[in-house]
C-alpha cells in the first residue's frame, strides 16, 4: 500500500482548508493531523457539511413555533406535526455540481439522498418535487450561443432523465415543481430536490450514538472510490478542468436503496433494537461516524478492514471520504443484533458489524487493529470555524426606462411569443417523464399551482400489509390528510433586489398554496449563491436570508431545515441568488382542493389585487431588453395577507371554482394559463381599466394577486367577501368560447383563437428539446 | 471496413446492472462468480478503407456520442 503523503502546506490549501484553520485543527488534536485525519477535516469543514459561511446568516431563520416537533439542524430532516398524532418530515436538498458534471447520475443520486435524509427520519416518503434552473435552451441575445444552448438542452435532458429514473424505479411520486431558465445558470444549473414523509409522533427517529458497548452496523451497497470528497467538490467553483477533477462520479442505485428504505422502516417498527440512523451522504462514513457521535455526547470506534468494499487496496482517506450511495449506520442495541441482522437478511441487505459506541467523546477509525484518526467528535462535527464573511453592496441594476422598450403593435403576438418562453411555457415535457401518480395519492397532477396528495394514514403506519385482514374483519375507513406543496424563488427579482425578491419567493410559495385550498405550515429553503468570498455575493446571500426570514415570521411558515449551495459560480460569473422557497400546507377538507384552470363556460372571473404598474423586473422587459432591469414592483406583507386571507376564506365557503397565482409573465399569462391549462380549454373575454401602457398593465409582476373564477350566482357572494377582508378584488371578465380576447378601456387589445395560444404554451419545451 | 465499439462502465464507478447479475447468477448456484459488469457493443458498417481521418472521425463519435466520459470507458476495434 502507498504511503501516505507528507502534510505540506500545498497539501493542507489543496484541502481547501486554511492556515488559521490548520492551526485550529492542531489545537484540537493537540498535535499535527494524519493524512487521513486533515481529509476528514477538510469535508467536514466544507462549506456544504459544516455552513460554515452561512451559519451565522442561518440562525435568523425561525425555525420554532406552530407545530414544529423537530428542529432545523438538529436531525437529518425537521418534522412538523399535522395532526391526530401524525407528523410531516420534509427537506430540500441541492445536488447542482454533481448534476453539471454528470447530469443523470447526479441528479439521481440528488433524489437518492434526499430520501434517505426523510426516512432515516422514520418517516415513509410519499412524494418528491424539484427546483430545476438551467441556461437558455436556444441561441439568443442574452449571450447564448448555439453550443451553448446544446449544452444546456442536454443537461436538462439528464437531469430530467435521471430524477424520473430514481424516483420511477423507487416508487415514489414526483409530484412537481419548477424550473427556469436564464443565462446565468449556463454552466452551473440548480437542481434542488425535495422529498416529504409522514410518520406517527411516536416514530420520530434520531440519528444518534448513545450506549457504549452498542454495535455500530453498516448496511447497504459496499464502498467504492465514488465521488472522492464531492462535499468539498461542491464547495469549490466550477471550473473548465471540474470534469477530469472528479475521481469517479457516484452512480445510484434505486433498487437498492427501496430495500434499505424498506428494511429501515421494519427496524424502526422495533424500538428496542435500535438507537439511532445515519444516513451516509455527503462525506460518508467520516460525516455519519462524528455526527452520530455528537449528537449522542458519545464517542464511536469503528475499523476499517470490516467495512464492504467494492475496489481492492482502498486506503483509510478513500475509504473515510468516498461518497457511495445507498448506504445507512446504524447503532444498534447491545443484545439485539440477530433481530437487526435478521431484519437486514429478510430484505436481502448485509449488515455488517464495523464497530462500536464509545463513552470517550472520540470518533476513533482503525485500520488492520492501527489507529488511522483518532478526533474528538463534537469539535470536528459541531465546531468548524464561522465566518461573518465580509459584505459589499454591489452595483445596483439598472432602472428600466420605458422609452427603450416601445409599445408593440401587436399585444396578441408578444402575449404568444411570452407564452412560448420555456419559462412560462407547460413543463409537460418535463413532467410526463416523471411517475407522478405511484401510490395512487396524487390528487392535483403537476402543472397547476401547487401539488397536492393525500394521506391515507393507516396505510402509512409500520406494519401496515403485514397481517393479513381476515374476510370478515369490517373495514376500517383510514383517516385522511391532504397536504400541498409549492416551491417558488425568482432569480431575476432576487438579483434585482435581493432582499424584496426572497420576500417575494415566500409570499408566493404561500400563495400558491392558498390558491390550491391550503393554509401554509412550515417550509424548507435552499440558499443557491455564488462565491461567499466575494463580499457583493455576500451581501446578497445575507439580504436574502433576513428577507426570508423576516416573511417566513410574517406568514407564521418557520424554516424546518434546508441547504445552503455555495461556490455556483462558472467562469461567465455567478447565479442570481436563488433562494428556493419550498412551502407545505394542509388542506382542512377534500372539498377545498382547488385547481388553478377554468372549470367551463360562464364563470365570472375576478382578479384578487392590485392591476399593477411597471414593468420593472418581469419577464416580458428582461426578454425584450436581453438584460435584466429594475425596479421591482412594490410589495407588502399587509396586501398580501389580505388577498391570501379573502381567497382562502372564499374557497372554504365554496365560492371558488378555480383560483390561480399571478406572477411571472404578468396578468395576461396568468388569464391564458387559467384558460388552457384544463383538458380541455375554455375561452374567455376579459376587460381592464387603461390606467397605464398596454403593456404595463398585461405583462407587470405585481405581487399579491390572484385570478379567480367564481359560478355567476356566486359573484356577489365572493365580491362581499374580499370586501369584507379588505382585499381589491375587481370583475375582469367571463369564461367561455374558443377566443380569448382583452379589451383595455373599452378597445381590444388581444383576440386569439385559445387553440393557438395553447399551441404556443403547452408545445414550445417540447418542440425544442425534440429538436 | 466494420468498426466495433465495447462501451463499459468505468472500473471505478458502481455498475448497479452488473452486480445484479452477479447476485442472480450466485442465486442459481454458480457461487464462483464473483463479479460481473454489463456494457454495450456497437457494431458500425462503413464506407471505404481505413484511413487516419476515419480513424479519428470514430474516436470523435465514441468519445462524444457513444459512451460517456465521465462514467464509461470505450475500447475501438477496426476490422478491414
Amino acid at each position: 500500500m502507498p504511503r501516505d503523503p507528507e502534510i505540506t502546506p500545498e497539501l493542507i490549501q489543496k484541502h481547501g482548508i486554511t492556515p488559521e484553520e490548520y492551526e485550529r485543527i492542531r489545537g484540537i488534536l493537540k498535535r499535527d493531523p494524519t493524512f487521513t485525519e486533515l481529509g476528514i477535516f477538510s469535508v467536514m469543514w466544507s462549506e456544504h457539511c459544516s455552513y460554515k459561511n452561512s451559519r451565522l446568516e442561518l440562525r435568523k431563520f425561525p425555525t420554532s413555533g406552530g407545530g414544529i416537533l423537530v428542529k432545523a439542524g438538529e436531525e437529518n430532516a425537521g418534522v412538523v406535526d399535522i395532526g391526530d398524532g401524525w407528523a410531516i418530515a420534509f427537506k430540500i436538498e441541492s445536488h447542482n455540481h454533481p448534476s453539471a458534471v454528470e447530469p443523470f447520475q447526479g441528479a439521481a443520486t440528488g433524489v437518492g439522498g434526499i430520501i434517505r435524509d426523510i426516512f432515516t427520519m422514520g418517516a415513509r416518503p410519499v412524494l418528491c418535487m424539484d427546483s430545476l434552473r438551467f441556461g437558455p435552451l436556444s441561441a439568443g441575445p442574452d449571450g447564448t450561443t448555439e453550443d451553448l444552448a446544446k449544452r444546456n438542452r442536454r443537461l436538462l435532458a439528464g437531469v430530467v432523465a435521471g430524477i424520473a429514473h430514481y424516483g420511477n424505479c423507487i416508487g415514489l411520486p414526483t409530484v412537481g415543481g419548477e424550473i427556469a431558465f436564464d443565462a446565468c445558470y449556463s454552466g452551473n444549473p440548480l437542481v434542488n430536490v425535495v422529498c416529504l414523509g409522514a410518520l406517527r409522533h411516536d416514530q420520530i427517529r434520531k440519528g444518534r450514538a448513545t450506549g457504549a458497548g452498542n454495535p455500530v452496523y453498516y448496511v447497504g451497497a459496499a464502498t467504492g472510490r465514488d465521488g472522492l470528497a464531492g462535499a468539498a467538490f461542491a464547495s469549490r467553483e466550477l471550473t473548465e478542468e471540474s470534469k477530469e477533477d472528479r475521481p469517479a462520479v457516484q452512480v445510484g442505485d434505486p433498487f437498492m436503496e427501496k430495500l434499505l428504505l424498506e428494511a429501515c422502516l421494519e427496524l424502526f417498527a422495533h424500538p428496542e433494537a435500535v438507537v439511532g440512523v445515519q444516513d451516509m451522504g455527503a462525506a460518508g462514513l467520516t460525516c455519519s461516524t462524528c455526527e452520530t457521535a455528537s449528537r449522542g455526547h458519545s464517542g464511536i470506534e469503528i475499523e476499517l478492514d470490516l467495512v464492504p468494499q467494492r475496489e481492492p487496496g482502498m486506503s483509510a482517506y478513500e475509504t473515510m471520504l468516498s461518497e457511495s450511495q445507498e448506504r445507512m449506520l446504524i447503532i444498534a442495541r447491545k443484545g439485539h443484533e440477530k433481530e437487526v441482522e435478521r431484519i437486514f437478511e429478510k430484505w436481502d441487505l448485509h449488515a455488517s458489524r464495523i464497530g462500536e459506541v464509545t463513552s470517550d467523546g472520540f470518533m476513533r477509525v482503525k485500520k488492520g487493529g492501527r489507529v488511522v484518526a483518532e478526533i474528538p467528535a463534537r469539535p470536528l462535527a459541531d465546531e468548524a470555524p464561522l465566518y461573518a464573511r465580509e459584505a459589499q453592496v454591489p452595483a445596483p441594476v439598472p432602472g428600466l426606462n420605458l422609452r427603450d422598450l416601445p409599445e408593440p403593435e401587436d399585444l396578441g403576438a408578444e402575449l404568444e411569443d411570452l407564452l412560448a418562453d420555456p419559462t412560462l411555457a407547460s413543463k409537460n415535457w418535463v413532467w410526463r417523464q416523471y411517475d407522478h401518480q405511484v401510490r395512487a395519492g396524487t390528487c392535483v397532477l403537476p402543472g397547476s399551482d401547487a401539488a397536492v396528495v393525500r394521506l391515507l394514514l393507516d396505510e402509512l403506519a409500520p406494519g401496515f400489509g403485514s397481517t393479513p385482514q381476515t374476510s370478515n374483519a369490517t373495514p376500517r375507513i383510514s383517516p385522511v390528510k391532504y397536504l400541498a406543496i409549492a416551491s417558488d424563488c425568482n432569480g431575476a427579482h432576487c438579483r434585482i433586489h435581493p432582499r424584496q425578491g426572497a420576500k417575494m419567493a415566500v409570499a408566493e410559495a404561500c400563495r400558491n398554496l392558498v390558491c390550491s385550498g391550503a393554509h401554509p405550515l412550515a417550509a424548507t429553503d435552499n440558499l443557491n449563491f455564488g462565491n461567499p468570498h466575494k463580499p457583493e455575493n455576500f451581501w446578497r446571500l445575507r439580504e436574502c436570508v433576513e428577507g426570508m426570514a423576516e416573511a417566513c415570521r410574517f406568514f407564521g411558515t418557520p424554516i424546518t431545515g434546508g441547504n445552503v449551495s455555495l461556490y455556483n459560480e462558472s467562469p461567465e460569473g455567478a447565479v442570481d441568488p436563488t433562494p428556493v422557497y419550498c412551502a407545505v400546507g394542509l388542506i382542512e377538507d377534500e372539498k377545498h382542493i382547488t385547481t388553478q384552470e377554468f372549470k367551463g363556460a360562464g364563470d365570472k372571473v375576478f382578479l384578487v389585487g392590485d392591476l399593477g404598474q411597471g414593468l420593472g423586473g418581469s419577464l416580458y422587459a428582461i426578454r425584450k431588453l436581453a438584460k435584466k432591469v429594475g425596479p421591482l414592483p412594490p410589495f407588502d406583507f399587509e396586501s398580501e395577507k389580505r388577498v391570501q386571507d379573502a381567497v382562502l376564506a372564499a374557497i372554504r365557503a365554496g365560492l371558488v371554482r378555480s383560483a390561480h397565482d399571478c406572477s411571472e409573465g404578468g396578468l395576461a399569462v396568468a388569464l391564458v394559463e387559467s384558460c388552457v391549462s384544463g383538458e380541455a380549454p375554455v375561452g374567455g373575454s376579459f376587460r381592464l381599466p387603461a390606467h397605464a401602457r398596454a403593456d404595463e398593465i398585461l405583462f407587470n409582476e405585481a405581487p399579491s394577486r390572484i385570478v379567480v373564477s367564481v359560478a355567476e350566482g356566486q359573484a356577489e357572494a365572493f365580491a362581499k367577501l374580499c370586501a369584507e377582508h379588505g382585499a381589491p378584488c375587481l370583475e375582469i371578465g367571463t369564461t367561455g368560447g374558443a377566443e380569448f380576447s382583452v379589451t383595455l378601456g373599452g378597445r381590444e387589445a388581444i383576440r386569439r383563437p385559445v387553440a393557438s395560444l395553447r399551441a404556443a404554451w403547452h408545445d414550445s419545451l417540447a418542440k425544442r428539446m425534440e429538436d | 471496413m466494420k468498426a466495433r465499439v465495447t462501451v463499459m462502465p468505468k472500473k471505478t464507478v458502481l455498475d448497479p446492472q452488473g452486480k445484479t447479475v452477479a447476485k442472480a447468477i450466485r442465486h442459481l448456484g454458480m457461487e464462483r462468480v464473483t463479479e460481473a459488469r454489463v456494457g454495450k457493443v456497437i457494431e458500425l458498417e462503413i464506407e471505404g478503407g481505413e484511413t487516419n481521418e476515419a480513424r479519428r472521425k470514430l474516436e470523435e463519435i465514441c468519445r462524444d456520442l457513444l459512451s460517456n466520459p465521465v462514467i464509461e470507458d470505450y475500447r475501438l476495434e477496426i476490422e478491414k
